[in-house]
């Protein structure tokens, strides 16, 4: 405690030190005076009394020696003048400060603000009690890795399985909320009682679901998201079993999520409800719409699970072949399934963050050298003073953490700034399935990275010159000064250096131009119709009013012929399912008349309205379109896409032929009458699935998309757009007003390959201009280091275009090794970025080839100068300049 | 500095303590001049040395100061005991006994007891 308060005292002593001085100076003159008035008073002559006290005293100088010692911390005070020192010598150097210190920031923002990303996403635990434990669970099938799971199997699944302690579904839905402004379809999520247990979260207010609420016959209860119960409760306790009606039906408010409670696959939904099995899919066991999560019981990894599940699901299998056929399972971690598809382009960024840092710190390090390379006298002349070579190395490093300090400072600032700027960049509708990102910032882990590299690069900053600093080169420093053939080791050193950069440099220009010509192609994928002057609204059309499927396809056929006089609007379509969506919603489809081994042929089921395809401008290919009066009253048919006549009737025509469901039920065959065009269903880099689509008046859906196809600006019609439904029927839901080409650009596939795209060629750009700024200080300072000798081979007659070929060839090895190491280590970057390309061979050769000239041409430029100054030498001035 | 200034320090900075506490309030060269005389002029102490004590009892607590006017009228920084003062020279005047009483039975010579 005593010693803690002498630190402190001493910590304070090294700010107050201008004022501890005058009044010790003070204390000791009032202590000499006081002295020799005794010794006056003795009988000493004026002087004697004056020798007398100070001898006395010691000398007041080394009195004050030691006083000060032990008023401040000595180790403490020298360091604060090598930083003072450190300082000075930098801003005597505006522009080499400048410039390093920026490099590093930029290293430094770069690779922070992607590592947030990276932390907030892949390291960062889910927020849920011991989440390592948590799995997903769903069905897989030939077509789906992650199938969903049927509510039958479900029960299954729970009733034999072993290796859980809770298994809980859940599924998305929307329901129709009756609000002072209209009705608004919000999003909802059924989810099985024991869902919030098994994720660990407990309700802020009321309870969580009991068990066996999600039986049959127990009362409609749900909970409110924390943000829905602020919003349309006003955060009031009373809400605790008041009654809400979704979509018609009354549900019990049985509690509230906390406010930090999030669940990515749904992010944003409202109301949570408890499941109830009701409807036609929810008891068919081949209808597949819930996905499962599951707490696994202690000791059971997730392989285990895995067998088990797999197990009981070839069980299902044998005993409902009809419907079980080829459904296996599925159990991944629960984080896998959230961040598993954006890991690849996470590590990818963090990649070219991380290269771009090294580019900025050789080059950091590589100035240092130089200017330790001109500051050889300066070290030779404090040596010859006495300085220890610890002392000149500690200089070093001191100036090193000094660079480093600063720039990661504003590298940090930067970085926060700049993490902002990404995620306001992320469209809203992805961002709701990435709640995980709302805690972005320089939490503990991103600053602890930002120390380690901070560290490391100070590290590299000190060891760099002070390997410089061999004791026999000091020496030699004096003598030897400033002639011709100094900066030996800087130039052997530093080419190497600049050869690393390129080929750096080399790597992120190729993933820069491999993502690129990805995002190009998947920008122009042809997606099978014309997404131009397209909107669409989304439409729910739920609840009593609706029972029946012949009310909706009135509905459907009174919204299509009262938008279609809209002005503006060409044509109208509705469809169960936009393009550029997903593959899914499928169907099972067997051909009448051919062998049937029971295997599910799966295919993607549109129902579209007779306009729609004609709407979207798909090219027909055989056949005919529906007509609006195909209903349930006349005989089913159907229109398939290229991609399913290909595979079922290869060689033959299909036009005519008839496919029904598994049993080839009468009700359920249809007759093929026309053939489109493959349209791009899912999402821009997926592949096309056999698709059919059925007419909206056969196979209505409660919920659908209505498109229009527009002669102005698409935006222009969306508010008549949904002006016009909610004048038919106020009690219809419309939400998701956009156009076609927007939706499509914020869709996650083309989301996910933009940001990597522009972050990369970003990350490239900065890379080239840094490497390019390093070789022209490499090949400057060889000029300027070779002016004597350049003066001396034009003195003996060598001509102005020998000199440039001298530094241009030095300077054209240094680009040609960076090249060829750049083209090795780009082939192997690519291959490990694979998953992020689309449409373009890792070993894309165009590629290597555009950016092995772009570097060369780009070197050769930044060469250019010095060799030009070098050129014009004047060998009279060069010669006596020394 | 090595480990006999450290030692000396210590007695220092009881002696320096012990003179506040008996004479209250006082200047670095009364002190001195006190510790001089009350050792019966044995002891040669450089003055010098008193000031990084008093800094270093200052720090820890033990005393502290304030600019005052001395008897004849000069201005003097003046050192006064702190109650953490009077506890630590209570504790270091006893420890202190003891270790002479020790040494002291340990050189003086006794009869011995077989």
């Amino acid at each position: 405690m005593k010693r803690l308060r002498a630190w402190g005292w001493r910590l304070a002593g090294l700010f107050t030190n201008n004022r501890r001085e005058r009044e010790l100076a003070d204390e000791i003159e009032s202590h000499l005076q006081m002295h020799i008035d005794d010794n006056l008073r003795s009988g000493m002559t004026p002087e004697q009394a004056r020798r007398n006290a100070i001898l006395k005293l010691g000398g007041i100088e080394s009195t004050k020696e030691a006083y000060r010692d032990g008023s401040t911390i000595p180790f403490l005070e020298n360091l604060l003048q090598d930083v003072r020192y450190a300082v000075r010598q930098l801003r005597k150097n505006p522009g080499f400060t400048c410039t390093a210190i920026f490099m590093l920031a930029l290293g430094i923002c770069a690779s922070v603000a992607i590592f947030a990303f990276v932390d907030a996403a892949l390291i960062k635990p889910l927020p849920y009690p011991d989440p390592t434990r948590l799995v997903g669970v769903t069905e897989r099938s030939a077509m789906f890795p992650r199938a969903n799971l049927s509510y039958p199997d479900y029960l299954d699944w729970k009733r034999f399985n072993k290796v859980f302690n809770s298994l809980d579904v859940y599924a998305g839905t929307g329901y129709m909320l009756s609000t002072p402004a209209g009705t608004e379809v919000v999003p909802g999520e059924r989810v099985s009682a024991g869902f919030f247990r098994t994720l660990g979260i407990t309700p802020v207010l009321g309870r969580s679901f009991y068990s066996g609420e999600d039986l049959p016959g127990a009362p409609n209860t749900l909970m409110l998201s924390y943000d829905t119960w602020q919003k349309r409760y006003g955060g009031s306790k009373d809400v605790i079993g008041q009654t809400v009606r979704l979509s018609g039906v009354p549900y019990g408010i049985a509690g509230v999520l906390p406010r930090d409670f999030q669940f990515a696959p749904r992010g944003r939904a409202e109301f949570w409800t408890v499941f109830h099995a009701s409807g036609e899919c929810d008891l068919r066991r081949s209808c597949h719409d819930l996905d499962g999560i599951a707490r696994l019981k202690d000791g059971v990894s997730v392989q285990t699970a895995l067998a088990d599940m797999t197990s009981i699901a070839q069980q299902l299998e044998k005993q409902y072949p009809g419907s079980n056929r080829g459904q296996s399972a599925n159990v991944l971690p629960l984080s896998e399934t959230i961040i598993g598809n954006i890991r690849p382009i996470l590590l990818v960024l963090l990649g070219g963050a991380g290269l771009l840092l090294l580019i900025a710190c050789v080059n950091v390090a590589s100035l240092l050298l130089v200017r330790a390379e001109s500051r050889t006298r300066e070290m030779a002349v404090r040596t010859a003073l006495g300085a220890s070579r610890t002392r000149l190395i500690r200089q070093f490093v001191t100036e090193g953490v000094v660079l480093v300090t600063s720039g990661s400072v504003l590298g940090l600032i930067a970085a926060k700034w700049a993490m902002q700027l990404l995620v306001t960049l992320i469209p809203v509708d992805m961002m709701t399935r990435m709640p995980y990102l709302h805690g972005l910032g320089l939490n503990i882990r991103v600053l602890t990275f930002a120390c380690a590299i901070s560290l490391l690069a100070a590290v590299l900053f000190s060891v760099t010159p002070a390997l410089r600093l061999s004791l026999s080169e000091m020496r030699v420093g004096l003598t030897e000064g400033s002639r011709g053939s100094a900066g030996n080791t800087w130039r052997r050193l530093g080419s190497k250096l600049v050869v690393l950069e390129l080929a750096v440099a080399m790597v992120l220009l190729v993933g820069a131009g491999l993502l690129g010509q990805s995002l190009y192609r998947l920008l122009r994928v042809d997606l099978g119709f014309q997404p131009d002057y397209l909107a669409k609204v989304e439409v729910a059309a739920v609840g009593p009013r609706y029972a029946k499927d012949e009310q909706t396809v009135t509905l459907g056929r009174q919204i299509v012929s009262r938008v279609s006089t809209l002005p503006g609007v060409k044509s109208v379509g509705i469809t169960s399912l936009l393009p550029v969506n997903f593959n899914g919603n499928t169907d099972w489809i067997r051909f009448v008349g051919r062998p049937y081994n029971g295997e599910h042929n799966e295919v993607n089921q549109r129902d579209v309205s007779a306009g729609y395809l004609t709407t979207l401008r798909a090219k027909l290919l055989r056949g005919r379109y529906f007509t609006d009066a195909e209903d349930t009253s006349k005989p089913k048919v159907v229109i398939i896409n290229q991609a399913l006549a290909r595979k079922y009737f290869p060689g033959a025509d299909p036009i005519g032929k008839q496919f029904g469901n598994d049993d080839l039920s009468p009700k359920s065959i249809k007759t093929i009458v026309g053939i489109v065009d493959d349209i791009k269903e899912g999402p821009l880099d997926s592949d096309i699935w056999p698709a059919v689509y059925y007419p909206f008046n056969q196979s209505p859906d409660s919920s659908f998309s209505l498109v229009v196809r527009t002669s102005q600006v698409p935006q222009s019609v969306l508010p008549a757009l949904t002006g016009a439904v909610h004048q038919i029927d106020p009690g219809v839901g419309t939400y998701g007003e956009a156009t076609i080409s927007g939706n499509i650009n914020d869709s996650p596939s083309a989301y996910l390959h933009r940001s990597s795209a522009w972050l990369v060629g970003g990350f490239a750009a900065l890379a080239l201009l840094l490497s390019l700024v390093g070789l022209y200080g490499v090949v400057a300072y060889s000029v300027s280091q070779r002016t004597r000798e350049i003066g001396v081979r034009m003195a003996l007659g060598a001509e102005r275009g020998a000199v440039y070929r001298l530094i241009l060839k030095e300077a054209g090895w240094l680009a040609i090794f960076g090249i060829i190491l750049g083209v090795v280590s780009s082939l192997t970057a690519a291959t490990l970025m694979q998953k992020l390309l689309f449409g373009v061979r890792s070993w894309d050769v165009p590629t290597l080839i555009a950016v092995a000239a772009l570097l060369s041409i780009s070197a050769l430029l930044a060469s250019y100068i010095p060799a030009r100054r070098a050129a014009s030498v004047n060998p009279v001035q060069a010669l006596r300049a020394e | 500095m090595g480990e006999k200034t450290d030692v000396w320090q210590g007695t220092l900075a009881l002696m320096v303590l012990k003179t506040i506490e008996t004479l209250g309030p006082l200047h670095g060269y009364g002190i001195a001049r006190r510790i001089e005389q009350t050792s019966g002029n044995l002891l040669s102490l450089n003055y010098g040395t008193l000031y990084p004590a008093l800094l270093k009892l200052e720090q820890e607590g033990a005393i502290a100061s304030e600019w005052g006017v001395s008897d004849n009228n000069r201005k003097a920084k003046f050192y006064r005991l702190t109650r953490a003062g009077r506890k630590q020279l209570a504790k270091e005047a006893q420890d202190w006994a003891q270790a002479t009483e020790i040494l002291a039975r340990f050189l003086s010579p006794t009869e011995d007891p077989a």
